[in-house]
């Protein structure tokens, strides 16, 4: 009797020993690598990194068409994607009641939500870099696009379930049609919803790199042309992480805490967002 | 008159209402249509390969560009290798990590320590990779890996995994970053389905004088397992094509060897190092077609996890 219930207690004091440190575990890491970019990434986050272009190795330079390159990518990726998968998640939530288009869509819809960036990379490469016969910033921004077509259709399909079907019944009742029910009360509800998984979605693809190297590839210099190679962050900091020139390293390390700060603050605003619009309801 | 314009308008409405209800159809319809798309521009690029090498290319240990001679068995058993690991090392991690979030946890540190590890998954491949080449392959080489050579390379049975030149990057280094990567993936999902168990239940456990492991791990755990298997695929899926963290690490070298110590090579790394850079249409092809079973595989794992996750969110519905 007294045995069974002392092992019983030292089981669950193991078990919860272990859960203790599992979590420790999760968080020292983030802590280490979290420290390890600002130790090396600090005393090179010069403003010549934001002024000056990227440098052939042994001379000083900076990251400002990388850092140009990336923007660019990135809101053009956005810009294409959102429209898209709001539209696509609308129908699922809102049509996609009956038929069998809407739960194929929604399965697959959530394995392309985890699918392996860099085969996106490729895809893009074969549908268009072949064709066109050169590496281009549009090619980039159509790879980033797709990444992001999938978690906006994710979170407007939520967040449009979310919002409560008497809101919906009240304005069908007052007479408006569909569209507008649709337009300007259940998508109006659903707003911040949707605009942290848009948040969501673009933190995620700003720090992408397999999807770049086939499709942007990198340029050393300015360029503000989409249809040329186009410089951007991840792969500047893949290339520069990669060489064996310490200040290339040195760049990269910046480029690093560059990213890593700015797709860390957008996942925070986003949650802080959300549960802004969370509460008011 | 009026009751004529009054027709005109409704009549125009609808046609707005079929109008966007098509849009968003298409819209919907453009998700499948790029499934296809990519699966069919995949084959399509990787029919040089395929029709050189047949099966023969699953089962081939080749790599060799310079004469045109390709083989995919390396690069797959890497990928399913270091993820296997990395899988053998997060499971019980996010299990502790979702058990502690879902019952130890302090009420006020629950919410911060959950976005703690969701950040986890949030930090972009890349820097992984970095902070994996310059800050823990060192270490590992310098503290670990002779560690593992002197005390468990002399066991039977699976000494010969590990032993090796303590070089840092290896197939083992590759293995524990991504196990670090999947860790909040996997833990996340585990802790949605751990909070799916009705409170009823638990509490009766506890009623009937249960510890807290014993609710996990008797209660808690058998009701979700579908759920939490789910979410394990969904991280093996994860970890199957992570390119960047890998690609730093893994040492890219086609060839096989019995130590984890040695550098490897994985489907992911293989193409992001040699893509650009391949010449010739049949050296690009196998690379494409290398890209396609990676996408069957990972596209095989997904599908698997979303189905279990559905099937226990139909649970869930019916038992409220």
């Amino acid at each position: 009797m007294f045995n069974l219930y002392n092992r019983r207690r030292i089981v669950n004091a193991i078990g919860l020993l272990v859960s203790i440190l599992a979590m420790s575990f999760g968080l020292f890491w983030l802590c280490w690598i979290l420290w390890t970019l600002f130790a090396h990434g600090l005393p090179s986050l010069t403003l010549d990194v934001f002024s000056q272009m990227t440098p052939p190795p042994g001379s000083a330079g900076g990251l400002l068409n990388a850092i140009w390159g990336s923007l660019m990518m990135t809101v053009l990726g956005t810009m294409i994607g959102t429209p898209i998968g709001i539209l696509a998640g609308t129908y699922l939530a809102e049509f996609g009641q009956r038929g069998w288009m809407a739960p194929i869509t929604r399965f697959i819809n959530d394995v392309l939500l985890s699918a392996p960036s860099i085969v996106i990379g490729l895809f893009v490469y074969e549908i268009y870099v072949v064709h066109v016969k050169h590496f281009s910033g549009w090619a980039g921004a159509l790879a980033l696009a797709i990444l992001v077509i999938p978690i906006v259709i994710r979170t407007t399909e939520n967040m449009l379930r979310l919002v409560p079907s008497t809101l919906r019944e009240a304005a069908a009742a007052l007479g408006a049609p569909q569209w507008k029910v649709i337009n300007f009360v259940t998508l109006r509800a659903a707003r911040a919803g949707i605009i942290t998984g848009v948040l969501l979605a673009v933190a995620r693809i700003s720090g992408e790199t397999a999807p770049l190297l086939f499709t942007a590839l990198n340029n050393q210099f300015w360029s503000n042309d989409m249809n040329n190679p186009m410089a951007n962050l991840p792969v500047v900091i893949f290339q520069f992480a990669m060489s064996p020139y310490e200040d290339w390293q040195n760049l990269a390390w910046a480029g690093a805490l560059l990213i890593t700060l700015s797709v860390l603050t957008l996942n925070i605003l986003a949650r802080v967002l959300f549960r802004q619009s969370a509460t008011s309801h | 008159m009026l009751i004529f314009s009054l027709e005109a308008r409704l009549k125009r409405q609808a046609a707005f209402d079929l109008l966007f209800r098509n849009l968003t159809r298409i819209s919907a319809f453009s998700v499948l249509l790029l499934l296809a798309a990519i699966i069919f521009s995949l084959v399509v690029g990787s029919l040089p390969a395929i029709n050189k090498f047949g099966f023969g290319f699953l089962t081939s240990m080749e790599w060799d560009p310079v004469n045109d001679n390709f083989g995919a068995l390396v690069p797959i058993i890497g990928t399913l290798v270091t993820s296997s690991i990395a899988l053998l090392i997060a499971i019980p991690v996010s299990f502790g990590i979702a058990l502690f979030l879902t019952e130890l946890s302090p009420r006020i540190l629950r919410r911060p320590l959950g976005i703690a590890i969701e950040l986890l998954a949030g930090i972009p491949s890349i820097i992984y990779g970095m902070w994996g080449l310059f800050v823990f392959a060192p270490l590992f080489a310098d503290h670990v890996e002779p560690w593992l050579n002197k005390n468990v390379g002399d066991m039977p049975y699976i000494g010969g995994f590990f032993i090796g030149p303590p070089m840092g990057i290896g197939v083992l280094t590759a293995s524990i970053i991504l196990s670090i990567m999947v860790i909040p993936f996997i833990s996340s999902v585990m802790r949605d389905v751990f909070d799916v168990v009705p409170t009823l239940l638990k509490e009766s456990a506890y009623g009937l004088g249960a510890t807290t492991w014993e609710v996990m791990w008797k209660v808690v755990l058998p009701y979700t397992k579908v759920g939490v298997a789910g979410g394990i695929m969904l991280g093996l899926g994860r970890a199957l094509g992570e390119t960047m963290a890998v690609t730093f690490v893994i040492g890219n070298a086609h060839e096989l060897s019995k130590s984890l110590l040695m550098p490897g090579n994985s489907i992911s790394s293989a193409l992001a190092n040699e893509f650009t850079e391949a010449v010739g249409e049949l050296y690009t092809s196998s690379l494409i077609e290398l890209g396609l079973i990676l996408f069957f595989i990972t596209f095989v794992v997904l599908s698997i996890a979303r189905y279990m996750l559905y099937k226990l969110g139909k649970r869930e519905g019916q038992a409220s």
